[in-house]
């Protein structure tokens, strides 16, 4: 490899990876203010982040919705590949295009023609307009990895079972489900995460109830407050590769259950 | 036991079944034979309840089974791809039917070692699935199905994925399970040969529909059509003429062999004159030698090429008189001189060598 390509590499990385290690820097850096040179170490913004009241209450609505539309968008994307998959009906490309659609649409389209709506269907916002949101941005993406399980997924699996006697649910339950696990926890984590950084549509639709992103804009309109965020920023990067490193065991451990763990491209 | 009754199947405009009636009867090996294309593995999962026919009743037992579901109906496939659940071992992926029918735990422990035995895979109870074979995954697929001790066992070309070595043993080891176990096997399968050896009755099938159902040895010897005669083995096609018509039966003239008499019983039912031409095997004619007049009939004519296949010769022979050319095939045995291109041969043949057909 030349020289030239190293370096490409490397500043392509820097740039990429270096604005998040900021993060755990200034977080455990004991001055208020956010600039180098650091000037010692303490713990003291993640006990703040204890105290913080609308912190708690916002990452709790963040888990809640996070949780709920991401389990939501998982059934209805599961339902909609399995179809699309596996029949043929009048309609079916349109329909899946629409369905497709909000991945490619703005955000900020979603949440004021969302808002729009609930105002005139006189629905008060609460989490479960959030919920409804983020269920509608993610199911997508979910989609989009579930139709690629139904499609690795040999037809006749289910057609045996029924053949063996079971009906459709216990097909479900006892081949379908089990067969496209690591798909499902792919399209749960991704809606998770897609919901838990949602911003726009979280701000459009939130009323009262904030969720974490929201509340840390809310924040950031106090200098005081800057080294929590960074702290609770600290806190959500951990998770974060916690979840990620959780997914990818899952998925390696199902496919040397399967056998397939020596399988190129894998 | 297996009665379809005038089965039609459209895919949109493709019409996949076309008026398919046909009785299979109980504990037969009946086999479905046909090219791709021609709608067998539609039938057979028709039977099984994944299909379903737009007109046209299947009944298993005297029974309709036109609102039963797959798993309610008694019978029990062998799918192409076997289908081996790859998330459970051996014995789950063999038992998985038994749930449904609650055996308690001792019994199906005993029932999965008993069919695992019958299927030569005793003690591989604990092997994951996918640390099977092909074959033995194939063997899998059999006991699954077996264990629930079905009235018909429907067989989806279960011997396509096997190698030539491996698809023989399980040739006769199918045929042997069948007669053991007495249960009606329907095989679907586009090999001539996989058929005419497993099975007591074959139906033949071209762009859905049955040609011909009989035992292999009838399809053999007496093809109903061009089609099917050529579909099993080489066969000579010669045009033939309706002669004279009389009581005891119908003469014809075929080109290259002359008049012959054809009973009454012989004749192809809708022999229209223009489609009606004669079939003789290669084998149900032979070179004679200068000295042997045993031969019912004879015709002179010279070798036009020669092909040698070990065991056998295969000479294409133009007659006397005429431009047929007609394939006769020699045994090679010790005694037997091979001919060269050019020999003036004799011809031996008789009547029943020879077999009207209908050309479709």
């Amino acid at each position: 490899m030349n020289i030239a390509l190293r370096i490409y590499i490397l500043v392509f990385v820097l740039f990429l990876y270096a604005p998040t290690l900021l993060l755990p820097l200034f977080a455990f850096n004991d001055s208020s203010i956010i600039a180098f040179p650091l000037s010692g170490f303490t713990l003291e913004w993640f006990s703040a982040l204890w105290q913080e009241n609308g912190l708690q209450s916002a990452a709790v609505n963040s888990l809640i919705i996070a949780t709920a539309s991401s389990i939501l968008a998982t059934t209805l994307a599961m339902l909609a590949s399995s179809a699309s998959v596996r029949h043929d009906f009048p309609g079916k490309a349109p329909m899946m295009g629409i369905i497709m659609v909000p991945m490619f649409l703005p955000e900020i389209i979603i949440g004021v023609s969302l808002l729009t709506m609930l105002v005139l269907a006189g629905l008060p916002l609460s989490i479960y307009t959030i919920i409804l949101g983020h269920t509608l941005i993610c199911v997508p993406f979910c989609i989009a990895i579930l139709r690629s399980s139904f499609q690795h997924l040999d037809p006749s699996m289910e057609e045996a079972s029924l053949d063996l006697g079971e009906t459709r649910a216990t097909t479900f339950r006892r081949i379908t489900l089990p067969l496209i696990v690591p798909g499902v926890v792919s399209s749960l984590l991704i809606a998770f995460t897609i919901s838990l950084d949602e911003f726009v549509i979280a701000f459009f639709l939130s009323g009262t109830e904030p969720t974490l992103p929201v509340y840390i804009w809310s924040q950031l309109r106090f200098p005081k407050k800057t080294p929590i965020i960074m702290a609770l920023g600290t806190v959500l990067l951990v998770v974060s590769v916690c979840l990620l490193s959780f997914s990818e065991l899952v998925k390696r451990r199902n496919l040397r259950r399967l056998g397939l763990d020596h399988r190129p491209g894998v | 036991m297996i009665k379809l009754e005038k089965i039609q199947k459209y895919y949109g405009q493709y019409h996949a079944l076309r008026d398919i009636s046909c009785d299979m009867v109980e504990g037969e090996f009946f086999s479905l034979l046909g090219p791709s294309g021609s709608g067998k593995t539609t039938l057979l999962r028709t039977i099984a309840g994944f299909e379903h026919p737009d007109s046209g009743d299947v009944s298993i037992d005297g029974q309709s089974m036109a609102k039963v579901p797959p798993n309610k109906r008694p019978t029990n496939m062998v799918f192409q791809s076997y289908a081996i659940f790859p998330h459970m071992n051996v014995a789950e992926n063999v038992a998985y039917g038994l749930r449904s029918k609650a055996v308690n735990k001792t019994d199906q422990l005993k029932l999965v070692r008993d069919t695992l035995a019958k299927v030569d895979l005793a003690g591989y109870e604990d092997r994951a699935a996918h640390a099977m074979s092909g074959g033995q995954r194939q063997r899998v697929a059999l006991a699954r199905a077996l264990i629930l001790k079905p009235k018909v066992l429907l067989l989806d070309e279960p011997l396509s994925a096997l190698d030539r070595k491996l698809r023989e043993e399980m040739q006769s080891e199918l045929r042997r399970l069948q007669r053991n176990l007495g249960i009606t096997f329907v095989l679907v399968t586009h090999d001539q040969e996989e058929a005419l050896t497993m099975s007591d009755r074959v139906a033949v099938m071209f762009e859905g529909r049955i040609a011909q159902v009989d035992t292999p040895e009838t399809l053999y010897r007496r093809p109903a059509s061009k089609r099917v005669a050529e579909f099993f083995g080489s066969m000579n096609v010669l045009p033939a003429k309706l002669i004279d018509k009389s009581i005891h039966g119908q003469t014809v003239g075929i080109d290259g062999l002359g008049h012959i008499e054809v009973p009454e019983n012989q004749f192809p039912e809708i022999a229209l004159e223009s489609n009606l031409c004669a079939g003789v095997r290669p084998e149900s004619m032979t070179i004679l030698e200068e000295d042997d007049n045993t031969a019912e009939k004879q015709t002179d004519g010279v070798i036009t090429d020669v092909e040698y296949r070990g065991e056998m010769t295969y000479y294409d022979v133009r007659f006397e008189g005429t431009e047929q050319l007609v394939c006769v095939s020699m045994r090679n045995t010790t005694a037997r001189r091979i001919k060269q291109v050019g020999d003036a041969v004799r011809i031996g043949w008789g009547r029943d060598s020879v077999v009207l057909l209908v050309d479709q």
